[in-house]
């Protein structure tokens, strides 16, 4: 019996060893996991817990067992509760794990943000390979696709989240860095997380960021090691880490995600050029002053851009840098979208034709003093904006001279317009002004097809503003999208103007506004005039009905549709806005009647006849007899004077008897 | 005795108590009605006019002094009002004459005096006609003459006709609960031309025959006044003046004149209205010759 028990007791404890030692194998867990059939339900979702247990065995983890990562699973007898904690790589991972928890990423995730990336999203779960692995997903050719994955136009990171970047993907690949990594395959090319680190990315407003502005020299010099001894010659010995208030960082010359092959003049620094330029006597051979107000250039949005920026062409060896300058300052090497709208414009053009009267960049934007437009001192703030135009633009100035359309005093109209009063008296600035519409740098004849006030485009222009009425027109009746025909359909300005816009509550507005509607509506607008509504109307008030009343203004739509303010399940209610007691009879009242209309108003017309005709009847009768009358009359009447002169005579003489 | 003579005769015998006389023609009530009539009609037009030609810079700057068309509306409607008071307070005097004075319909509608149309009245109005055309003496008019009795009528139509349409003007959702809406459009038409008739009319035939024909010109003062002077009367109306010499009630109509001051403010007043009919006249032709719309 001792025996027997012995040997139950071995067995038990050798089972007992064995299951606990079974389920510390790999193989144990594969004996379910690598079923590809196995999965579990998350809420409505089926999420399969299959692990392909050759990637795993290939992956840089092959060699662990399962439970190393799911800890929680460590001794647990199989198969085991669905439910499992979260691995933890921060266990073995710790660095990263401490620097991921502090980045962005690591900040979103911790909130909740849905977006926010966690270590699988970038390194994989069970088939993890080492970056040097050309299959890694964080292999450097790769990383950018991995980073892009999120941070490229269109994801939900980059339309959700507050990103200050755009195109950041398609710049890279661009960029002299992309170049490299992408095209030419160079793997010591700066990638996403040469700059921005894998873990701790931080933005740059963050003094420990890499990409903070006193770091990003030395994350630059990195690669760049070299680098800071080339730009050493442009700040003379300084170093950038010393002064930085004065000097550029990395990026103010090579933006991020643009890094393009630009060469920069090398060996200039301002105060090279400050030296003689800041002498207020400096004058060229021609006599213009050179002087450089230092002041200014301070105070403008060019503050921190080097003068050899945009005065190419120095040659830092030389006495005189600037001797080998050549080329007028071209703002476009910097804002090259600006220059190519402009070159297009009737500024551009012009300029192009060598005419003395076209304007350059400077001329509104000013040359050291370049302020940016929502600086209330700058010449294109908008409330300065219709002085600065008008600079040309006033009338008997030479813009104005020059033009031939039927726009004149465009800015004293457009002052006393409801946009002016807005801008100038009210100092709203998000009023209108001349660039809202014609656009700051792509200005266009209105002839023109291009351009923002051609009547085709002036919807969408007054839409930007008035977006509400640009959705309603475009249904209406007046919209290109609704109508089609040769006949030209009535843009905003056809009825608002352009330069002399006013508020449509007052009474000029609303009874010219019938002028309007009768360039093209001629005869329906003639008869309007013939009603009571029309006749009130041309006696200049307007509490009777105008055309937009009853049409509307910017939902016009025919009659037929039922939509319409007219239809028939709409006409009543439009009559009843002012005749409360209408009903459908009284709907049946016609508002465009006329009574020389035979064809479409015969009653109208055979009432209006039959009344005229008794009319000229009566006075025909009447006027023959008074005529015929009259001559007699005169007759009677020298009687009646002859009569009365003897009948005095004769009691005259009675008297005197 | 010729017809003649004996009236020869009885002119005689009365011309004592004729001397400075003046003939009573018109009652107080009827002057009081006349006088309301002409600042009703006045107002009428001149508001309806603004509308009618609303096409012309006159009728925006009437409108304006009129205080607007809200204001004009106004004064058009409160005048219709009184207009339809003077011809309801007319009918009831009618009603009241038969009663007081005349006994039977029959007598007010037969006697000499009826304002209905007559054979005497066709009969005059053909020799009046060969008067004008010279073939005849003068006719020897009676107290109501033909075309002061068609004066008299065109009122009733006037009012029937432009009163009806003006009310379904007034009050359309009232009215287009019984007839369609374009009804609206066809009384807007008759109440225009029908009144476009009657100014017309009144400021150019009814002007003439009463006050602008010349044994009567500028004007004639009997209907604000009532009283005419007798020798006037004689000669005007001298089949009323001999049939009252006849029957020997001259006498009782003759009255003396009123003092000048009370001529004088009569005087303005029928200037004044006289004044704004011939502006209006010269409106209307202007508004439908020179700039018709």
């Amino acid at each position: 019996m001792k025996i027997v028990r012995l040997v139950v007791t071995l067995v038990g404890l050798v089972l007992l060893c064995s299951a606990v030692l079974v389920g510390q194998e790999n193989s144990d867990c594969f004996m379910c996991h690598a079923d590809k059939g196995l999965t579990k339900k998350v809420g409505r979702t089926t999420v399969s817990l299959f692990v392909a247990e050759k990637t795993f065995e290939s992956s840089i983890h092959g060699t662990l067992s399962c439970t190393m990562c799911h800890m929680d699973l460590d001794g647990k007898e199989l198969p085991h509760e669905p439910k499992l904690q979260k691995v933890e790589c921060g266990t073995c991972h710790g660095d990263q794990q401490a620097k991921y928890d502090q980045c962005l990423h690591g900040k979103a995730q911790k909130r909740g943000d849905a977006l926010a990336p966690k270590c699988q999203d970038c390194h994989g779960s069970h088939d993890i390979l080492p970056a040097r692995n050309t299959r890694s997903a964080i292999n450097p050719m790769r990383v950018p696709y991995l980073c892009g994955k999120c941070h490229q136009e269109g994801a939900p990171v980059q339309r959700q989240r507050t990103i200050h970047q755009t195109n950041i993907l398609e710049n890279y690949s661009e960029s002299m860095h992309g170049e490299g990594l992408l095209r030419k395959g160079l793997l010591v090319s700066a990638t996403c997380t040469s700059c921005h680190t894998a873990h701790q990315i931080l933005p740059h407003t963050d003094s420990r960021s890499t990409i903070a502005r006193k770091n990003i020299a030395n994350t630059c010099a990195t690669c760049h090691v070299q680098i800071e001894e080339v730009h050493r010659k442009v700040v003379k010995g300084e170093l950038w880490e010393k002064e930085l208030h004065v000097l550029p960082a990395c990026v103010d010359c090579h933006q991020p995600h643009k890094a393009r092959k630009v060469f920069y003049d090398q060996g200039m620094a301002d105060r090279d050029c400050l030296r003689c330029h800041e002498k207020e006597g400096i004058k060229s051979r021609d006599g213009r002053s050179l002087f450089v107000n230092t002041e200014h250039l301070g105070q403008s949005m060019h503050a921190k851009t080097a003068c050899s920026q945009c005065h190419t062409g120095v040659s830092p060896s030389k006495v005189r840098p600037c001797e080998t300058v050549t080329q007028k300052v071209d703002c476009g090497s910097c804002h090259v979208e600006l220059v190519a709208e402009y070159q297009k414009s009737v500024h551009g053009t012009l300029f192009a034709q060598n005419d003395p009267n076209a304007p350059t960049c400077i001329e509104c934007h000013g040359t050291h003093l370049t302020r940016g437009k929502r600086d209330p001192k700058s010449t294109t703030f908008p409330i300065r904006v219709p002085e600065l135009c008008g600079k040309c633009h006033l009338e008997g100035k030479k813009a104005a001279v020059r033009y031939t359309g039927t726009e004149r005093d465009i800015v004293s109209h457009y002052t006393e317009s409801i946009h002016g009063k807005g801008l100038l008296k009210s100092g709203l600035v998000v009023t209108a002004m001349c660039t809202d519409c014609h656009g700051a740098h792509s200005e266009l004849p209105s002839k023109d097809p291009n351009s923002s006030v051609h009547r085709d485009n002036v919807a969408h222009t007054c839409g930007k503003c008035h977006h509400g009425i640009e959705e309603k027109f475009a249904k209406s009746v007046h919209s290109p999208l609704v109508t089609d025909t040769h006949k030209e359909l009535p843009a905003c300005s056809e009825c608002h103007s352009a330069h002399t816009i006013r508020r449509t509550d007052i009474t000029g507005f609303q009874l010219e506004i019938m002028q309007q509607c009768g360039r093209c509506h001629e005869k329906i607008a003639a008869t309007y005039f013939d009603t009571y509504h029309g006749k009130v109307s041309q006696l200049g008030y307007t509490k009777t009905a105008k055309c937009y009343d009853c049409h509307g203004s910017h939902d016009i739509l025919p009659v037929s549709n039922p939509q319409s303010h007219l239809s028939r399940e709409n006409v009543v209610g439009t009559c009843q806005k002012c005749h409360p007691g209408a009903t459908r009879r009284f709907a049946g009242y016609l508002t465009h009647a006329t009574h020389h209309d035979p064809e479409k108003y015969p009653i109208l017309f055979w009432v209006f006849w039959g009344m005229t005709g008794l009319l000229i009847g009566t006075f025909v009768v009447g006027g023959i007899h008074t005529l015929l009358w009259l001559p007699r009359s005169l007759q009677w009447q020298r009687q009646l004077k002859k009569a009365k002169q003897s009948g005095s005579e004769k009691s005259k003489e009675k008297k005197n008897e | 005795m010729s017809n003649e003579e004996v009236v020869n005769e009885l002119e005689t015998q009365h011309e004592e108590y004729a001397e400075g006389k003046q003939f009573v023609r018109f009652s107080r009530l009827n002057r009081i009605l006349h006088v309301l009539m002409i600042v009703s009609f006045l107002s009428l037009a001149l508001t309806g006019l603004t509308l009618k030609f609303s096409y012309t810079a006159w009728a925006a700057t009437l409108s304006r002094i009129l205080g607007g068309f809200e204001s004009a509306g106004f004064i058009h409607r409160a005048a219709a009002v009184i207009m339809i008071g003077v011809f309801v307070t007319h009918i009831l005097d009618i009603f009241r004459l038969k009663r007081k004075e005349f006994g039977s319909w029959k007598a007010l509608i037969t006697g000499p005096n009826t304002m209905l149309p007559t054979r005497n009245d066709a009969s005059e109005f053909i020799a009046s006609l060969k008067w004008f055309l010279g073939l005849g003496e003068r006719p020897q008019y009676g107290r109501w003459t033909y075309w002061e009795k068609f004066d008299y009528f065109a009122v009733f139509w006037g009012i029937a006709v432009i009163g009806s349409t003006g009310f379904m003007l007034w009050f359309p959702e009232f009215f287009t609960l019984f007839v369609p809406g374009w009804f609206i459009n066809v009384a807007t038409i008759i109440h225009s031309d029908e009144a476009l008739l009657a100014t017309g009319f009144i400021f150019t035939v009814h002007f003439f025959n009463t006050h602008l024909r010349p044994e009567k010109f500028p004007m004639d003062l009997v209907v604000f006044t009532g009283y005419m002077p007798i020798e006037e009367f004689k000669h005007d109306k001298p089949a009323e003046y001999e049939a009252l010499l006849r029957s020997g009630e001259l006498e009782k109509h003759l009255v003396d004149p009123y003092p000048p001051i009370v001529i004088r403010t009569i005087r303005l007043f029928a200037w004044t209205a006289l004044a704004i009919g011939f502006f209006m006249v010269v409106w209307i032709i202007y508004a439908m010759i020179f700039v018709y719309r």
